[in-house]
This record gives structure tokens, C-alpha cells and sequence, in this order.
């Protein structure tokens, strides 16, 4: 068990779990978004595939990373908006809605790399950013600022979304229309496009989360994510609708699984144990939840498609 | 309710008369022969680069091999990880009258054992396992993976430098356990100072978990890695931005990573499959138990090109892949 | 009417389906012929149709109680994964057992495998103010690592260890847990009647007793039950233990029902429930949300899945098209539920206006709205 404790390993155990967070990280503050306004989205995952899969395309296809993430946004607000359609204006039960469009998604990413792709090649993702002096403090500088421009743009959308909703106007329409639809409504706010927009940004995201994944790892596959983008939903619910407490829940789950690995790798785990050290992070994400006892409210109208006069 | 009953009952009597009891799907093009009629279930996706892409590879260059696809018609269901929905696409293959139906899978046997005797005159191929259970009409078929991986580990110990070198598997069974255990004997065989870190992640898909495993072992001093299944491609990524060496299995993965793959154990399975239509063709539907290796050509090592591998751990390369071959080295196997 | 949306939303997603197999360069009348002729040609289909639809029902009649208690059960994946692995591990131990006694104890088992695993996040949101979908999503990762550790370790079939193959599956089942086949020379067997009885149980539970109406009341309105005295916190949980307990009894039939009589992973759920703890979700909804109407709807649902991968094979396109199609109708089919509402509300507004008091029913709720209602509400008629 010293062998873990060394400084390396620690390091690396940590830059590791910030990169696993990374793509949860982006999904889940779009979700944050989407459900602090009433809409749940389930099919989150199914849109990260899509737009790992725009991105991976367009980049095999010489496009560039950067158009790369532009297709992969684009992709989200497409999936976004037929979401928006779904659970706003048709009304549809959302938890259901959203399993519907992750098996479209998975279908449809890996029926597009089949047809498209056949045989896949390596991408080549973004450089390693070391921010200036930061990178250079010892121990962290290795742990934190030495990382791809996506991991930081993750961490970055933490304080972004919280200003957005906490100190904006838009946030407080949000909220308003996430609480109390009726009052929202009354008071002059759309709740429909209010919703329509955080549905659509949180796709989007949710793409920008895919490419991410896909470019960091350099390809796609048949099921690339591999159920992150329910976990990302789940994230969410553990950070009581805060970016803030999204973003803890992410690297509680990205550490985890990232500890696990490490002890794997030394050893120390055995392997006649390594299921269920696959479970670790899963277990402790719901134990961290019960220690903490939070009282938080869900948005009180969550999941409750909203009608005038109805 | 009522009115969606009686829909659903209009449904089923108008298809039940409509529909006979399953038409031929496609046959002869009229003229002298028959084409000889493949089917294949695989559980993941053809391009996978590693499970699935190695069967339809094999069937590929059969198909080629005996004349293209009039003379070889070959029906293929990927994707089928739900073990049911393989089992009747094995059932129905078999009904519309294949002449071969492969179930590529070792979680589609026990449902094979059932399905065969129901269809005496087809053939039924099981992979990867060696179990014809006893029934005329089986055939199985199974990689001695840990051949393959024996010589690569060799190799990799050979090659290393730092003295680590590490593997990624997705969960300890079957074909994945096979490769994983010959790969670490080959390194201790060849160097028994050098550490081995076997990392099984717990998930066949899931490739960011084996990007960070290879990271992990990476950290740990590995400078030589390797793994098995679909989602090592993540591993495979890394090696290459890392500039650690990689060795592959299961099909050729130069291509993910052109300038640190030293080599990759590829699978050949036309050789067996060869046998087996031969068989079939002279009215033996089964019975036989198939194994490719290093001896048969049905494992190849095929080395990259585009990798500067020095001639010395070359020649160790082949040259354990000689004792193998006549047998004065034995590769472990299970345990 | 209402019923016929749906199915208009089925054939919608199915135009669709046609246009994405053109784009694929198949037939889509060679396509559909194939899907019809799969789900219903002829004895052996629908008996594959009506196994499919099984675990379906029995998930989506769990479903129907769990909306109705206003909780959504997302864990149903790893739910009928429990209810497999217990009825499984029972199986093993006793294999002397005769059949009369080992059978229904085997599902028995099942049940309880998928009440508890349905229990625990019953409990932790109801003492714990822990979330059920976070703790139904974490709980499907903990029961596939689960899975995955059990059939490679201790429930491993010996003779994987000794012929060196590891195959993470068990030994075959003992035969006296076979169920029996009903009609000969198919694969239909007992399960399809267990599933169906299990549907008129919950209906009878749901209308016919106390606790059921008390389970419904909490779904339309929350305040107003506990005013009147109904715990919100055991109707949780005890709705959530019911849900699970149907998928784990669908998980015990996959698993004696199987074409091996073993129960075998490939490391994934989905591998094992054919994504029944989804779908059959979307079978309620399709039914209703009612015990009774979940019937048809699972039938209907399973055939176009069997139906689907006949579809596969005829056409040889790529089979993500159909977790592709799976999805688009599970869309098309949620998002068709307004226009039945609408019909409902309709079909209100004229009965106002006639003033035909029988018509004037409360909404019998596909979804079962809460706080929006004003309490006073709670009049449920039968549905029939």
C-alpha cells in the first residue's frame, strides 16, 4: 500500500480522475441546465455518441479539431431541439423520452461509423496545454495544469453555469421556470423557450462532452462512451442542480474510478476482487450522497410538462 | 383497451395468413450451383478490430478465396451482445437454410447446444471454445491465444527497459484470460526480473477506462504495453502519445498506432474455416474441434514494418515461435 | 380512439425506418414483409414474439405501480439482473429438488432478488432524500460488476475451470427448473402465463384493495394523502420493491426460460434483459400506464422487436439500424400521448357541455400529475 503513496502516483492517480470527470463534466452541467428549468433528459448519452461521432468524422476527414467540436455542438442542438419538441411542446414523459433517444443515438453513431468509416484510424486530439508557471509548482502543477485545452474548458463551464443561473437574469428565468412555471408564466417569462434553450444548450454540451471523449482517446467505436451519459444524469441529482456540487460529484466518480485503476495496476487490488472494485465508484457515489443528507428540493417542476391554464 | 386488443388480433391473423412459414432468403442465381450459404452471429461490431472483425475477416477471404460472392453467400448479424436475440437469429439462420451457421461467441453455446439437434442437416460453428458437445453437426473452433502471446511477451521483455511492462484486459474470462496469462508467461519465461501489471478493467466497451489503465501502468514504469478486447484502443492511444511500445492481438492494430506497434498476433481463421466447408461439402456436418496456432498458420505475428524492431529480439521472436511450433517450449494454458 | 395513437406513432417511427433502410440501400417493403413475417409468420415466431414480450409485461406492469406512487424505476436493468442471479443460486443449491417444489421457489427467489435491489433505492430515497435516479443508475453499474463476478468466480460451472475456457456462465440449471414449453415444437413456455397472471394480480392489488388505492392517491397528489394520512415515505418504497420485484421475477423467467438453461454473460445487462428493463417502460406507457393494458402492449412491442431483427437478417443491414428503430418508436410512441390527451380532454369538454355526468370522469392519467391538481381530485373510477 506505500507504493501508492508516493508522490507520482498520486499525481498521476489525480490527473487521471480530472480527465475521466472531463466528459461527465460537460454532460452533466448541460443536464444541470436543462432539469434547473423542469426538463429531465435521459438521452444524454445517446447524444454524446452522436457528437463524438460528428467530431471523430470530421476530424478523420481533415476538418481540424476545432470544426471538429463546431459539428459536435451542432449535432447536440439538433438532438437538443427535437428533445425540446418532444418534452415541451408534445409533452411526452420524460424519462422515457430521453431512453428513446439514447437508443437512437447508439443506434444511429454506430450505424453512421459502419457505413462511414468501416475501419477506424486515429485521430489525433488536442495537445497537452501547460499553463504558464502554473504548470511548473511542483506536484500540482503536474496534477492540474498540464492537461488537454478540453479538460480545462470542462472545469471552466463550472463557474460559467453557476454565474449563468445564480447572477443572471436568464438564471433567474431559469429557476423561476423550473420552480414555479405558473408565477414564471404569468410574469411575462416563456417558459417554452426558456426550456427550448436549456434543453438545446445542455445537447449541445452533451455533444461537446462526446467529442471531447472522442478526441482525447483519438477514436471512436461502437458504444464509446459506454454509459457515462447516465451517469452524467445521475451527477446531477448528487449535486443538488449546483454546478458547483455537479462538478464535486464528477471528480468524486472520475477519482474513484481512477484510484481503483491504480491499485489494480500495483497490485494491490487483486484481481480476483477487480469487479468489484469496478463497483467502487458507483457505491460511493451513493453512500457520499446518503453521509451528506442533503435536504435539497429538486426544481419542483421537474419532469412536469408545463401547460397554461392546465 | 378493448380496441387495442382487437387491433393487435387483426394484425396477427392478417400476418399469420399473409406469411408463410419463412421464405427462402435469397438462393442460387438459377443456373448449376447452389452458392454455398454462410451465416454469422457475432456479438460486437464487425469493425471492432479485435473479436467479431476477426471472424468476418476470415469469412471475407474465404468468400474470396472460393470464388467471391456467387459462390459464397454470406449473411452477417453483428451486434448481437443480447445472448436471446442470438439464439433465435441462430435458429432462423438455420431455418432458412444455411448451409453453415456460425455462432461466434462463447456466450452463445450453451443456446447452440439445443438449437443444433433441431436441425440435423445444418452445420453449426462455435467459437471461441472447443466443445462440439458430442452433437454430429458442431463444430468448434478456438484460438490458442496464449501462443501468440507468449512470443509477443517474450519479445516485450526483450524490448524493455525499464523492466515493466503491462497489460489491459477487460474481464478475466475465456479468450481474454487465454491471451493475458501466455503474454505474462512469455515475459517471465524471457526475463523473470521483469514486472508484469495485469489491469483487468471490469468492461469490455468501456475505452476511456482503459486509456487511463494504460496511463496507470504507464506510471508505474511500464514501458511495453499490451491488451485484449474492443475497448484497448484507448490503450493503444496512449502508447502512441506516450511513446510506449504496444503489442496487439485478435487482428492487426498497426494502423491505430503506426509508429509504436511492434507487432500483433493476428488471427486467421480462414484456415479452419477452410477445413470445415471442405468437411461439409463431404457431408460432415460437425464433430470436429478446431484450434489455430502458431503451427498451422492460423495465428500469425504479424510484425510492423514502419517499427524498427532490432534483429536480435526479432530472431528471439521467431525463434520461440519455432520451439512452439515443435514443441520444445509449452505455453501455459487456464489456471 | 385514444388506443389508436399509438399505433399510429408505431407506423410514423416505422416511415422512418423505411427512409433510413432506402438511405441503406434495402427495400423497405422486403424489410417490413420480413418484420411482420418475424414477429407472426407462424407458431414458432409468435412464440418468440410472445417470449420477448414477457419480460416487457412483467416490467411494465411493475411500472404501472411505481407511477402510480409518482416514482420513476430506471433500475429495472439491473433489477432483472438481481432476480436472475438469485433464482440462479438457488437453482444450484438445491438441484434435487423436484420440479413442483424447486420451480416456483426458483422464482420465488427472483422476486425477492429484484424486491430487495428495487428496496434499496426505495429506502434511500425515502429515509435518505437520495434521489432514485441516481441510486437506480448506480445501482444497474453495481449489479452488472456483480453479475460479472459471480459467473466467473463463485457460480462459475466447473467444468469452464477444469476444460481451462472460463466461460463466465453457470452449470446447467436442473431440469425440474426447465420451464415447461407450452405448445410443442416451439419455444413458447410457462412464463408467458405467469406474466400475464402477475398483470391481473397488480390490477386487482391496484384497484381492488386499501393498499393499492392508497399507493395510487399518493401518485395524484402527494399533500393531500398524507393529509389524509397515507405515509408517502413506505408508499415509496413500497412501490419501488413491488417494480423490482416484477423485473426480478422477468429476470428468474430469462434465465429458466433461456435456450441454455444457464445463466451466461457477455459483461454487459443488456447482454442478459435485452434492454427489457427499458423498454418495458415504454410498454406501460403504450398500455396506459394500466396492469391490463400493459398486455397488448407488450405483445405489440415485442413483435416489432422480434420483428426487427428478422428484419436484420432478411436485409443484412447493419443491426445498430434496429437499436436505431428501437428508439425512434420509443419516441414517437411517448411523444404520441398527447394527442390521446387531448382527445380525452376533448371528449371532457363535450360532456360538460351536454352535461352528460357519466362521461365526466377524472383523467384516468398517463401521467399521473401531482401538485398541479387541486386537491379534491382524487375521485378514480375504474378503468376498464
Amino acid at each position: 500500500m506505500g507504493e501508492f503513496f508516493t508522490s507520482a502516483v498520486l499525481v498521476s492517480t489525480v490527473a487521471s480522475g480530472l480527465r475521466l470527470s472531463t466528459s461527465y463534466l460537460f454532460a452533466a452541467i448541460g443536464e444541470t441546465f436543462g432539469q434547473r428549468s423542469g426538463v429531465l433528459n435521459l438521452g444524454v448519452d445517446g447524444i454524446m455518441l452522436l457528437g463524438a461521432f460528428g467530431a471523430y468524422y470530421t476530424v478523420l476527414n481533415g476538418g481540424g479539431l476545432w470544426l471538429g467540436m463546431v459539428v459536435a455542438i451542432t449535432v447536440g442542438l439538433v438532438m437538443g431541439l427535437a428533445m425540446a419538441f418532444t418534452s415541451v411542446t408534445l409533452q411526452a414523459e420524460q424519462g422515457i423520452s430521453g431512453i428513446g433517444f439514447y437508443l437512437f443515438g447508439l443506434g444511429l453513431s454506430d450505424l453512421l461509423f459502419q457505413k462511414l468509416v468501416g475501419t477506424p484510424l486515429p485521430i489525433r486530439g488536442f495537445p497537452e496545454l501547460r499553463i504558464p508557471l502554473l504548470a511548473d509548482l511542483p506536484v500540482v502543477g503536474e496534477m492540474l495544469f498540464s492537461h488537454s485545452i478540453v479538460v480545462y474548458a470542462a472545469f471552466l463551464l463550472v463557474p460559467v453555469g453557476a454565474f449563468v443561473l445564480n447572477r443572471t437574469t436568464l438564471g433567474l428565468k431559469i429557476r423561476s421556470v423550473g420552480e414555479n412555471p405558473e408565477a414564471a408564466d404569468t410574469l411575462g417569462v416563456s417558459v417554452a423557450g426558456v426550456r427550448y434553450f436549456t434543453v438545446m444548450t445542455g445537447s449541445a454540451l452533451a455533444g461537446l462532452g462526446g467529442a471531447a471523449l472522442a478526441t482525447e482517446l483519438g477514436i471512436f467505436q461502437q458504444n464509446l462512451t459506454a454509459g457515462q451519459g447516465f451517469i452524467a444524469v445521475a451527477l446531477v441529482y448528487f449535486g443538488a442542480w449546483r454546478p458547483v456540487g455537479v462538478m464535486a460529484g464528477s471528480l468524486l466518480y472520475g477519482l474513484v474510478a481512477s484510484v481503483v485503476l491504480q491499485l489494480k495496476t500495483l497490485g494491490i487490488i487483486p484481481r480476483s476482487a477487480s469487479e468489484l472494485a469496478a463497483m467502487l465508484p458507483a457505491v460511493l457515489t451513493i453512500l457520499a450522497l446518503v453521509v451528506a443528507v442533503q435536504r435539497e428540493r429538486q426544481p419542483a417542476a421537474l419532469t412536469k410538462p408545463y401547460e397554461r391554464g392546465a | 383497451m378493448r380496441k387495442l386488443i382487437v387491433v393487435v388480433a387483426a394484425l396477427a391473423l392478417v400476418a399469420a395468413a399473409c406469411g408463410g412459414a419463412g421464405d427462402e432468403a435469397g438462393g442460387g442465381e438459377g443456373a448449376a450451383e447452389q452458392p454455398f450459404r454462410i451465416a454469422v452471429v457475432a456479438p460486437s461490431a464487425i469493425n471492432d478490430l479485435a473479436f467479431s472483425q476477426s471472424i468476418y475477416d476470415g469469412l471475407v477471404a474465404i468468400q474470396e478465396e472460393m470464388g467471391g460472392p456467387t459462390k459464397v453467400e454470406l449473411a452477417v448479424t453483428d451486434g448481437t451482445f443480447v445472448v436471446e436475440d442470438a439464439a433465435a437469429a441462430i435458429r432462423d439462420y438455420a431455418a432458412q437454410g444455411y448451409d453453415l451457421v456460425i455462432a461466434h461467441g462463447s456466450q452463445y453455446g450453451t443456446s447452440l447446444q439445443e438449437i443444433a439437434p433441431d436441425f440435423p442437416d445444418v452445420s453449426f460453428a462455435w467459437g471461441t471454445a472447443g466443445d462440439t458437445f458430442g452433437l454430429p453437426n458442431v463444430f468448434a473452433y478456438e484460438a490458442a491465444s496464449n501462443q501468440g502471446g507468449y512470443v509477443m511477451g517474450v519479445m516485450a521483455a526483450a524490448l524493455s527497459e525499464s523492466g515493466v511492462v503491462g497489460i489491459i484486459g477487460p474481464i478475466e474470462v475465456g479468450d481474454a484470460k487465454l491471451y493475458v496469462d501466455g503474454f505474462a508467461a512469455g515475459v517471465k519465461a524471457q526475463d523473470p526480473t521483469v514486472d508484469v501489471t495485469i489491469n483487468y478493467t471490469g468492461s469490455f466497451s468501456d475505452v476511456a477506462l482503459a486509456a487511463e489503465a494504460a496511463r496507470a501502468a504507464i506510471g508505474a514504469g511500464a514501458d511495453v504495453l499490451t491488451g485484449t478486447a474492443q475497448m484497448v484502443v484507448g490503450a493503444v492511444g496512449v502508447a502512441q502519445e506516450e511513446g510506449v511500445l504496444w503489442f496487439g492481438t485478435q487482428a492487426d492494430q498497426t494502423q491505430l498506432a503506426p509508429e509504436i506497434v511492434v507487432a500483433s498476433q493476428v488471427y486467421h481463421w480462414e484456415v479452419v474455416l477452410r477445413d470445415m466447408i471442405d468437411l461439409i461439402q463431404q457431408g460432415t456436418l460437425g464433430g470436429e474441434a478446431y484450434v489455430i496456432d502458431l503451427a498451422n498458420g492460423g495465428e500469425e505475428i504479424a510484425f510492423n514494418p514502419g517499427f524498427d524492431l532490432p534483429a536480435d529480439v526479432k530472431q528471439l521472436g521467431q525463434d520461440t515461435i519455432q520451439g512452439i511450433i515443435d514443441g520444445s517450449i509449452v505455453v501455459p494454458a487456464g489456471g | 380512439m385514444g388506443t389508436l395513437f399509438p399505433v399510429a406513432a408505431v407506423l410514423a417511427a416505422l416511415v422512418v425506418g423505411a427512409v433510413m433502410l432506402l438511405l441503406l440501400g434495402a427495400s423497405p417493403a422486403e424489410g417490413f414483409a420480413a418484420m411482420i413475417d418475424g414477429a407472426f409468420g407462424g407458431p414458432r415466431e409468435l412464440a418468440d414474439t410472445v417470449n420477448k414480450a414477457v419480460p416487457l409485461l412483467l416490467v411494465g406492469v411493475g411500472i404501472t405501480i411505481a407511477f402510480r406512487a409518482n416514482v420513476i424505476n430506471i433500475g429495472g436493468e439491473g433489477q432483472i439482473v438481481l432476480g436472475a442471479l438469485t433464482a440462479t443460486a438457488l437453482a444450484l443449491a438445491l438441484p434435487d429438488w423436484p420440479a413442483v417444489v424447486l420451480l416456483p421457489l426458483g422464482l420465488a427467489a427472483g422476486l425477492v432478488g429484484g424486491a430487495v435491489w428495487g428496496a434499496v433505492p426505495g429506502a434511500l430515497k425515502a429515509y435518505f432524500g437520495v434521489n432514485e435516479i441516481l441510486s437506480t443508475i448506480m445501482l444497474n453499474i453495481v449489479a452488472v460488476q456483480g453479475m460479472n463476478y459471480l459467473l466467473r468466480g463463485p457460480m462459475i460451472d466447473p467444468a469452464e475451470i477444469e476444460s481451462g475456457s472460463r466461460i463466465p456462465q453457470t452449470m446447467r440449471l436442473p431440469p425440474a427448473t426447465d420451464l415447461p414449453v407450452l405448445v410443442p415444437d416451439t419455444r413458447l413456455n410457462l412464463g408467458a402465463v405467469i406474466a400475464v397472471a402477475a398483470a391481473a394480480v397488480v390490477y386487482v392489488f391496484l384497484w381492488r384493495t386499501t393498499y393499492g388505492y392508497r399507493i395510487r392517491a399518493v401518485g395524484l397528489n402527494p399533500f393531500a394523502s398524507r393529509y389524509a394520512g397515507i405515509d408517502v415515505k413506505r408508499s415509496t418504497v413500497v412501490a419501488l420493491t413491488l417494480s423490482g420485484a416484477l423485473c426480478g421475477l422477468a429476470g428468474a423467467i430469462l434465465v429458466f426460460g433461456s435456450e441454455s438453461h444457464r445463466m451466461v454473460t457477455d459483461g454487459s445487462t443488456t447482454g442478459f434483459t435485452g434492454s427489457a428493463g427499458f423498454n418495458g417502460i415504454v410498454a406501460a406507457l403504450f398500455g396506459g400506464l394500466h396492469p391490463i393494458g400493459t398486455i397488448p402492449a407488450s405483445f405489440l412491442f415485442g413483435a416489432l422487436l422480434v420483428g426487427a431483427n428478422r428484419l436484420q437478417r432478411v436485409t443484412q443491414v447493419p443491426s445498430a439500424l434496429v437499436i436505431a428503430l428501437n428508439g425512434l418508436v420509443v419516441v414517437f410512441v411517448v411523444s404520441s400521448a398527447i394527442w390521446k390527451r387531448r382527445l380525452e380532454q376533448r371528449a371532457q369538454l363535450e360532456a360538460v357541455q351536454t352535461g352528460d355526468q357519466a362521461a365526466q370522469t377524472s383523467l384516468p392519467g398517463d401521467v399521473a400529475p401531482a401538485a398541479a391538481d387541486p386537491p379534491g381530485h382524487e375521485s378514480d373510477t375504474d378503468d376498464g
